[in-house]
């Protein structure tokens, strides 16, 4: 008996006592999240974000692509503006929340796109093994061998601008990654007994893999993937920044930001303000992941 | 060079401390208890054990998995994890407070004084470095020799522990060695300070059958040889009777049984050490039913009050579950915790 | 092949390569399971004996056509595993399963109990409904309660009960033969017991016949009929159980019996029956394989394979010992009969 389960807190050996039949690997990990204060904060302000980005319509202001010369750079509260105007202009509050949509999208359904793609591609290649698993990864190297904001660079040049070009690159950038990880983690559990005592009970491959091997692998991929979420807003406001991505005069804090970079001396306040919704948001998801994955980490 | 494959020095040394010994037990254990506190409640590990241990002598904690065997042996060490631990009670090493040892004290008693051989050989060596370099770093850091001297010292080890060709062994890494040459290896690092008490923790439970026995044979013949105290725990019946002088049962973080290994075989008290010799097969049971112990090992974190054996003892009364049973003392080296045990009766 | 036995193994082979280097080349051979012949008969437990390296296990899974054998048939009840004509693969698997050693990792932790033994007759064509039937009636007949642990995960299940788990799973297709892979090796003394005493009651009941793979002398002595004794992939003896436990000939059987601790504490050995360590599969020592540790070694032992022969005292067991066979060599050997 080593330490480790000797001083498991839940031990397994000994779990005869608890009345309560039935608790599942998701719940349980539900309860683990639900009880954890650092994580519960994190996850309602960025529901807030969230639901704020979602109803701009109804609670911004001012239309947040026309502005006016006379109300330019002004700090928050000149004439209405909650949190006054950007070197065009337009209302910032306003900006800020539709900006958000656009950010939050180009931050999640990338990641979405590629946890749908690269999951299933490092599934396949982690049961079949062999000449499969070598095409796909060797494939992945290929894509692996470009850093990923350079990658996403020249997609995005190639295409050209605009936010469904933004995405399918940021999908491109994170789909290597996601397979690498996903197909660790399929040869890993495809090499434990109950997946043999599937095969051994004549189950065929795919309801080997749709039963047993997903319910495993999901956990891990899903840690890594929201992990993704705040690289990939980062990226974004970074193709924005460079003119790749989202095109003025749609608002995109990354695109805000660049553009009222030259108004950091003129009125700070601000100028900064983009910034700090893209920190705020990306640390939101990272401590969500870590929530997550210590949720997780359930000593089964 | 004596039999053994002791040095003069060595010798020297062992007929100092045997003249320096002081009187009574070598390590003394009171009252001890260890709780660890995590999140979803504390766990009660070990409940209250107390024994003593004479130099030379062979004492085997024998129990299941989870009775709390190998956290009471860790706890002689101070080996575990000290922001979820609580330790209560007292240990008594060769005179010292190994609870109250400032850390270069209790870094000098680890290996010199007491060592420990654990159940993984293959885990508890550094896979990065030879056996040869781990092995020198000990003796170097207890006993100051030099690199040349050092590594004479763990060549005469390796003999003693009847490794083949142990000039080459010296620098072999632990992958390259198998299962039963690791476990003497990790036996010879162990004893590379001429500790005073050895500690096992199962070191032949990974091990196969034939590797098995050498391995016990070894031990009770170095044991003899260097007149080290062991603790030794197993889960193995079998194991506990090739080489204990003494052996103690627990069962839930406490003994529920001690005496000399012919006394407990012969005419156990306790019904758990029954039921543990019943179910214990062999061939002569071919045919027949085996005696099963019914249930399960209890929750260590919801101990019931009374005997923790009682939900699956088949004498218990109310008696058993209002209190835990105190120790029933048959003679001076024989205890069984349980109130069916009327003191003094030997049989 | 009489109606007596319902499987029949000729001349088994299963080999791993191991590559290394650049190009990942074949550098050296696993001879796991080497030219192994053993029939099962219907009703009885066989046990097979050995040590780590043995080959036991790979033998288990060759069974069950979890890997395939790269040499040597399988009869299951007179038809041929995987051929044209025999019994395919996936209808094998409905009457033999397995039941293995770790109760843990052979259970999906994701899965309730219900849902891991359901699975098996699921994919065979039973409707879900049906199949979570079935789960009740063999988890009663495994001693767990249905009402209460159908709906548990393995982490909230006992070792003992998980290894039910397991046994309820194998039982699940409704075989005839089990192949168990170490079952009670990782379990409590006192709750060996109990399994092993499930097993019994099962076996009885349900007319099953059983493989008993085990390292533990003690249960296979109790639990078998006939003894299969492997070391480094081949078969060294096989034969009754009592005729093999209380007159071993093979100098290996000897040595496993004589290194079982005794119960007795005034009857410690002092020598070991055996030195050093059990060798690598790799690229095994010719002829016989056990020579290098064997105390009655002689160069013939080196030159040539003994094969298994009947011994002329005791029927039906036989030993692999180049000492017992007339002609060959060995100064034990017994003269051929003019």
């Amino acid at each position: 008996m080593s330490l480790q389960e000797t001083i498991a807190v839940a031990p397994i050996a000994e779990t005869l006592h608890r009345a309560r039949a039935g608790r599942s690997y998701w719940a349980r990990v539900r309860e683990r999240l639900l009880a954890d204060p650092v994580t519960m904060t994190f996850a309602t302000l960025l529901l807030i974000i969230v639901a704020m980005a979602l109803a701009a319509p109804l609670i911004a202001t001012y239309d947040p692509t026309s502005g006016s010369a006379f109300a330019r750079l002004k700090s928050p509260g000149y004439a209405g503006h909650w949190l006054g105007t950007d070197e065009v202009g337009r209302d910032l509050w306003s900006r800020i929340l539709y900006g958000g949509r656009l950010t939050l999208l180009c931050g999640v359904a990338p990641v979405a796109f590629a946890l749908l793609v690269g999951g299933s591609l490092g599934l396949v290649a982690g049961y079949r093994g062999g000449l499969v698993n070598s095409f796909i990864m060797r494939s992945m190297d290929v894509l692996y061998a470009f850093p990923s904001i350079l990658l996403a660079i020249a997609i995005c040049g190639m295409l050209g601008s605009g936010v469904g070009n933004t995405i399918l690159a940021l999908t491109v950038t994170f789909i290597p990654p996601i397979v690498r990880i996903s197909e660790t983690i399929t040869t890993q559990v495809r090499s434990f007994e109950f997946v043999e005592a599937a095969r051994a009970s004549g189950a065929p491959s795919a309801s080997i893999i749709r039963f047993h091997i997903l319910n495993n692998v999901l956990g891990p991929i899903l840690v890594y993937a929201t992990s993704l979420i705040s690289i990939s807003i980062i990226l974004a406001a970074g193709l924005s920044f460079l003119g790749l991505g989202v095109t003025p005069p749609n608002a995109e804090w990354g695109l805000m930001l660049n553009n009222l970079r030259q108004a950091i001396w003129v009125n700070p306040l601000v100028a900064a303000l983009p910034g700090v919704m893209i920190f705020m948001t990306s640390m939101c998801f990272n401590l969500m992941s870590d929530g997550l994955r210590s949720a997780m980490d359930v000593r089964l | 060079m004596s039999a053994s494959g002791l040095s003069e020095a060595a010798i020297g040394r062992r007929a100092e401390a045997a003249v320096s010994r002081a009187p009574g037990p070598l390590v003394r254990c009171e009252a001890l208890t260890v709780r660890f506190v995590g999140r979803e409640g504390a766990v009660h590990a070990v409940n209250g054990v107390d024994f003593t241990l004479d130099a030379g002598e062979v004492l085997c904690i024998v129990g299941e998995s989870g009775a709390g065997k190998s956290v009471t042996l860790r706890a002689m060490m101070r080996l575990l994890p000290d922001h979820r631990t609580q330790i209560a009670g007292r240990i008594t090493v060769g005179g010292k407070n190994v609870l109250a040892l400032g850390r270069r004290a209790l870094g000098d008693l680890r290996g010199a004084e007491v060592a420990m051989v654990f159940q993984e050989p293959m885990t508890a060596f550094d896979p990065v470095f030879t056996i040869g370099t781990q092995i020198i770093e000990t003796v170097k850091r207890h006993d100051g020799l030099s690199e040349h001297a050092a590594r004479q010292r763990a060549l005469e080890l390796l003999e003693m522990v009847q490794i083949p060709s142990p000039a080459r062994r010296l620098d072999s890494y632990p992958h390259e060695m198998s299962g039963g040459m690791r476990q003497r290896a990790m036996i010879a690092l162990a004893l590379s300070c001429r500790p005073r008490l050895l500690l096992a923790d199962e070191p032949t439970t990974a091990l196969d059958a034939t590797v098995q026995i050498q391995i016990l044979q070894l031990l009770r013949r170095l044991q003899r040889e260097l007149d080290m105290a062991v603790l030794f725990v197993t889960h193995d019946l079998g194991v506990a009777v090739e080489i204990s002088d003494r052996i103690a049962v627990m069962y839930a973080g406490r003994f529920v049984e001690t005496g000399s290994v012919r006394a407990v075989i012969r005419a156990p008290q306790h019904p758990y050490t029954q039921g543990l010799l019943a179910s214990t097969v062999h061939g002569a049971m071919r045919g027949r039913r085996l005696e099963a112990i019914p249930g399960a090992p209890p929750n260590l974190a919801a101990l019931p009050p009374g005997c923790a054996f009682a939900p699956r003892c088949r004498y218990v009364e109310t008696a058993c579950t209002t209190a835990v049973p105190p120790e029933v003392w048959l003679d001076d080296a024989r205890m069984a915790r349980c109130i069916r045990v009327t003191p003094g009766q030997s049989e | 092949m009489s109606a007596d036995t319902l499987l029949e193994v000729r001349n088994l082979k299963r080999y791993f390569p191991i590559r290394g280097g650049l190009l990942q080349r074949q550098v050296a051979t696993v001879q796991a399971v080497d030219d192994i012949s053993f029939d099962v008969r219907r009703g009885e437990t066989l046990g097979i004996v050995g040590e780590s390296g043995c080959g036991k296990s790979t033998t288990a899974r060759l069974l069950i056509r979890l890997l395939e054998p790269d040499d040597g048939t399988v009869a299951f009840d007179g038809r041929a595993v995987a051929t044209s004509d025999g019994i395919p693969v996936r209808e094998l698997r409905r009457h033999v399963q397995m039941v293995f050693q770790d109760s843990y990792s052979s259970l999906n932790p994701r899965c309730s109990v219900e849902d891991t033994i359901a699975y098996g007759p699921s994919v065979h064509g039973l409707a879900w409904e049906a199949a979570k039937a079935r789960v009740r009636e063999i988890l009663a007949k495994v001693g767990l309660d249905p009402a209460l642990f159908a709906a548990r995960y393995p982490h909230e299940l006992s070792g003992g009960q998980r290894q039910r788990v397991n046994i309820a799973r194998a039982l699940a297709l409704e075989p005839k033969l089990l192949v168990l892979d170490e079952p009670v090796s990782a379990l409590d003394k006192s709750v060996e017991a109990q399994v092993l005493n499930l097993l019994v009651d099962l076996k009885r009941d349900l007319a099953l016949t059983y493989v008993f793979i085990s390292h533990d002398l003690n249960v296979v002595q109790y639990m078998s009929d006939r003894v299969l004794v492997m070391y480094l992939g081949k078969v060294v003896e096989y034969g009754p159980v009592e005729s093999i436990y209380a007159n071993p000939r093979h100098p290996y059987t000897r040595a496993l019996l004589g290194a079982m601790p005794s119960m007795d504490p005034d009857r410690r050995g002092e020598h070991a029956t055996l030195t050093g360590d059990p060798p690598n599969p790799i690229n095994p020592p010719p002829g016989c394989r056990f020579h290098t540790r064997c105390p009655y070694a002689e160069p013939c032992c080196a030159a040539a394979e003994p094969r298994l022969a009947a011994d002329a005292s005791v029927s039906a067991h036989y030993t692999a010992c180049h000492m017992l066979v007339p002609g060959s060599g060995h100064s034990a050997a017994p003269r051929i009969a003019a």
